[in-house]
């Protein structure tokens, strides 16, 4: 399950890169890079698209990353994890607010499984909300595009609402295609006629 | 006397002055007060260390504290403002190459400068030390006033602004003093105007505390507002500005050497590597024509710049304490005005309005465009 997970790790210091590569290595994540310029951060969120981004609570690009998964698409997958000193209770200020941050001390690398097992359980909950809440959005919006198909045959051809919805579901059938990209054509087509 | 210790957080820029003040001069301690001031990294994790309790108040953007208050990016928390702490003090900038294709632009000329970019008719990259600033609201409040201006904001850290004009990463910058001298002096940038030229009077930097802790510490809020208040009000004096130059140039706080702080506080902003330095009126402002009273009106401006709801505006004006500002400060002398808040832009001229200690005078607070903004009801 952790092995899916993709993280990027942003440390300009070779050493930390390699202990704390290695300590996700050990703990089962095998999709990590790591990047030391900033200057390429834009591009590699985009091309990489990582779960999760490890960045130093201390590090100055913390503003730019933040702003770069405000801004992009990557909102969604994203998170921003801070590897600083070990600080208990800002760990668990940080978990009990809600944030996507966390406080990992960069020495003590077995103490990276645990903190970020947490930090996934809850990347997943709030991934999984975002995409209940998508899939929801989406539906009402296909309902929408559905009912003007089905008033634009009934207006046409004179059909019943019920004939009308048979009428796209035979002709998805037929065609192998999905009802909503019937009512997709027929909703462009409506609008190219009139 | 033991005094309270204060954690207080703070980014490295000039205008953190009125903290640095406070504590070097001691009018901290004269309120009883021992000033930690923690210096930040970014302005996410000072937002992150106050939301979270590490830090007792902050040094932060105009903003921030609506921004979290409304619940917009990064943690949500009730913060509030307890005082303005500058006003004013960014520049706007381009790379020496695209100061060549704009030819030749009078300094601070907002409404050209604009025009020009738009003939250029290509994208751009801005460079903005943080997406809640007064910065990047000001940038995206002068660039939508013209069809064709095609930005894209890039957030760079300030101290290294000049590097990303070097390396091409950005075409322009809207950035906090020292950052857009160090651009000039190293000739790979031109300063073209400052903030003031888009909005006359903008709350640049601010005291912020978390809702909570404010109300469960109300002497503690005191004491701070009454110290900050005193270091403001120093810095502001003409006469105090040499010794503030050395006084800041000296401090491990702020690690900048006097040279690159003296433009900011005397206001001579040397526009390009081979100008002189020109006198910008009211380049960075402490304490003067109200500079620290948190209009419920700014609140408003940069909450609906921020695309708030008539709700969340009126959630904003909360935040900017003008009762606290009116109860703390009134027995320092400090002169408040009738109203907390006002038309903004209205004022084309120093104007004198109604104050508890008859009138007093308020700078200009125009906008370049003109346009003016009622949040009324004034209250």
């Amino acid at each position: 399950m952790a092995q899916d997970l993709r993280i990027l790790v942003v440390e300009t210091d070779p050493a930390r890169v390699r202990e704390i590569v290695d300590a996700l290595t050990s703990a089962g994540w095998r999709d990590v890079k790591a990047l030391a310029q900033i200057s390429g951060l834009d591009r590699t969120v985009k091309e990489f698209a990582p779960d999760i981004v490890l960045i130093d609570l201390a590090n100055p690009d913390r503003d730019t990353l933040e702003h770069i998964t405000m801004a992009s698409e990557t909102t969604k997958r994203a998170v921003a994890l801070f590897v600083d000193h070990t600080d208990d209770d800002l760990t668990k200020a940080a978990l009990s607010a809600g944030v996507s941050a966390y406080v990992v001390d960069g020495l003590k690398m077995n103490r990276i499984k645990p903190v970020l097992e947490t930090a996934i359980a809850r990347f997943k909950i709030m991934r999984q909300m975002q995409s209940e809440l998508d899939a929801a959005k989406q539906a009402l919006e296909d309902r929408k595009t559905i009912d003007r198909a089905k008033g634009f045959l009934m207006r046409q051809r004179g059909l019943s609402e019920d004939d009308a919805y048979g009428l796209m579901r035979k002709t998805a059938m037929d065609q192998g295609r999905k009802v909503i990209d019937v009512a997709n054509a027929l909703v462009t087509a409506a609008d190219l006629l009139s | 006397m033991t005094h309270t210790v204060l954690n207080c957080g703070y980014v490295p820029l000039v205008d953190c002055a009125p903290l640095v003040i406070a504590r070097e001069l001691g009018f901290a301690a004269e309120e009883g007060l021992e000033l930690n001031l923690i210096s930040q990294p970014s302005w996410s994790a000072l937002r992150d260390m106050l939301a979270l309790g590490h830090l007792d108040a902050a040094q932060m953007l105009s903003p921030m504290p609506i921004a979290m208050s409304i619940g917009l990016g990064g943690l949500p928390a009730r913060i509030d403002t307890l005082m303005v702490l500058s006003v004013n003090g960014t520049v706007f900038g381009v790379s020496e190459a695209l100061a060549g294709d704009l030819g030749a632009v009078q300094f601070g000329d907002a409404q050209t400068l604009l025009q020009r970019l738009a003939g250029l008719g290509r994208p751009m990259r801005i460079g903005v030390p943080f997406h809640y600033s007064m910065h990047r609201l000001l940038l995206s409040y002068w660039t939508s006033a013209m069809p064709g201006v095609d930005i894209e904001e890039v957030t760079v850290p300030p101290p290294r602004m000049a590097d990303a004009v070097a390396a091409g990463q950005v075409d322009a910058f809207w950035v906090g003093e020292p950052w857009g001298s160090v651009a000039v002096q190293r000739a790979v940038g031109q300063i073209m105007m400052t903030g003031g030229d888009v909005w006359k009077f903008a709350p640049e930097k601010v005291l912020a505390a978390r809702a909570d802790w404010v109300s469960e510490n109300p002497d503690t809020v005191r004491r701070l507002m009454r110290a900050v208040y005193g270091a403001a009000k120093w810095l502001d004096a003409k006469k105090n500005k040499p010794l503030a130059i050395e006084i800041l140039g000296r401090s491990e706080h702020l690690n900048l050497s006097a040279d690159l702080i003296d433009p900011a506080l005397t206001g001579h902003i040397t526009p390009g590597a081979d100008l002189g330095p020109l006198k910008v009126t009211r380049f960075v402002q402490f304490h003067k024509h109200a500079a620290n009273f948190p209009w419920r009106s700014h609140a408003a401006w940069i909450a609906a710049q921020l695309g708030a709801d008539a709700g969340m505006i009126a959630q904003a004006k909360d935040c900017f304490r003008t009762d606290l500002f009116r109860r703390n400060l009134a027995s320092l002398g400090a002169d408040m005005p009738g109203a907390s808040e006002k038309v903004e832009g209205s004022l084309k001229f120093e104007t004198a309005v109604a104050s508890s200690h008859g009138h007093m005078i308020l700078a200009p607070d125009a906008f370049f465009d003109g346009r003016t903004f009622d949040f009324g009801p004034h209250t």
